[in-house]
């Protein structure tokens, strides 16, 4: 399974890069924004952090940049798109997830461990946690308040693509939302931080389970298309 | 040349949390009268035309793909023409 981390100008991408090439062992790259083409790739990773310095708001300009246009084309052939942090309001900017991060109620950036309710189980994301598990992944964000409207929170919440959801609200997220996913369900967006929670020393490896569970799913597609 | 003050606000149904924050202060600080209070922001730009008609639709497009986020925030424009110095 071939996994690529998008850098842009202010991303943290290496802590995605480190953090799951330890926990899948699978080959994986840094691609700039400035790449065209993502064809080589099953997975793509936008990592969290301050792209263009979070100007004008988070994740307007990334959605921008030239790799985004290969991007939505891996999105819609159905590769896997994960957008953590940062990546998670580039990919509302950019339209492929619905709604929109604000600033956090308390004006604050929260960093912290998180109580995260599992809502749904049945993703490509999250096979290996149990439905309604409580597990721990840290935040650390200002802009980490979803909004979306009514309207669309009914057909997040009807198409269980909402996936993951606080258990103390910390920013003041519409229905507690942590992370969502596309109706497709192959592009999440999450504010929490797996790739720190995938070691023992970081307090969690619940974050592991997460991208062991997209290789899971990938050795699945990969297995069916291998026998047919 | 055109000046184009662009004025990007929160929407009035989606919470404004540092509008919320500065009425609380101000109320704080005895300013009684203080209602509700919403905070935007201004982002003025330099057109190099004096077509003032197409520099709005110009304008309004650059706040559809860029400058606003229409989910959660409205805007309004105003032009003013200006001699070229």
């Amino acid at each position: 399974m071939n996994i690529a981390v998008i850098g842009f100008p202010g991303s943290n991408e290496w802590d995605s890069y480190h953090a799951v090439k330890d926990a899948l062992d699978q080959p994986i790259e840094i691609v700039p924004h400035t790449a065209a083409d993502l064809s080589a790739f099953d997975v793509i990773i936008i990592p969290g952090g301050f792209s263009y310095g979070d100007y004008l708001r988070s994740g307007a300009i990334a959605r921008l940049a030239p790799v985004m246009g290969a991007i939505k084309e891996a999105a819609t052939q159905g590769k896997i798109v994960l957008g953590i942090g940062n990546g998670f309001q580039i990919l509302t900017e950019a339209g492929l997830l619905p709604g929109v991060l604000q600033a956090n109620e308390s004006l604050k950036f929260k960093c912290h461990p998180a109580s995260i309710e599992v809502v749904n189980n049945e993703t490509a994301f999250t096979s290996q946690f149990a439905q309604g598990e409580t597990i721990n992944l840290p935040i650390a964000h200002e802009t980490g308040n979803y909004y979306c409207d009514e309207k669309t929170l009914r057909e997040l919440e009807r198409g269980g693509r909402v996936i993951f959801r606080y258990r103390d609200n910390p920013n003041g997220s519409v229905a507690h939302i942590a992370g969502i996913c596309n109706e497709e369900g192959n592009v999440l967006g999450m504010m929490p931080r797996p790739e720190r929670a995938v070691y023992d020393w970081l307090g969690s490896t619940d974050g592991k389970r997460l991208f062991g569970s997209i290789l899971d799913d990938w050795r699945v597609q990969h297995g069916r298309k291998a026998t047919v | 040349m055109v000046k184009a003050n662009v004025y990007v606000t929160t929407k009035k149904d989606v919470v404004d949390p540092q509008g919320k924050a500065t009425e609380g202060a101000l109320q704080q600080l005895g300013f009684a009268e203080v209602g509700k209070v919403r905070i935007g922001k201004l982002i003025e730009m330099e057109l190099q035309t004096d077509d003032v008609e197409q520099a709005e639709s110009r304008v309004r497009e650059m706040c559809e793909k860029l400058l606003v986020n229409t989910v959660v925030e409205d805007y309004r424009i105003e032009l003013t023409k200006e001699a070229r110095s």
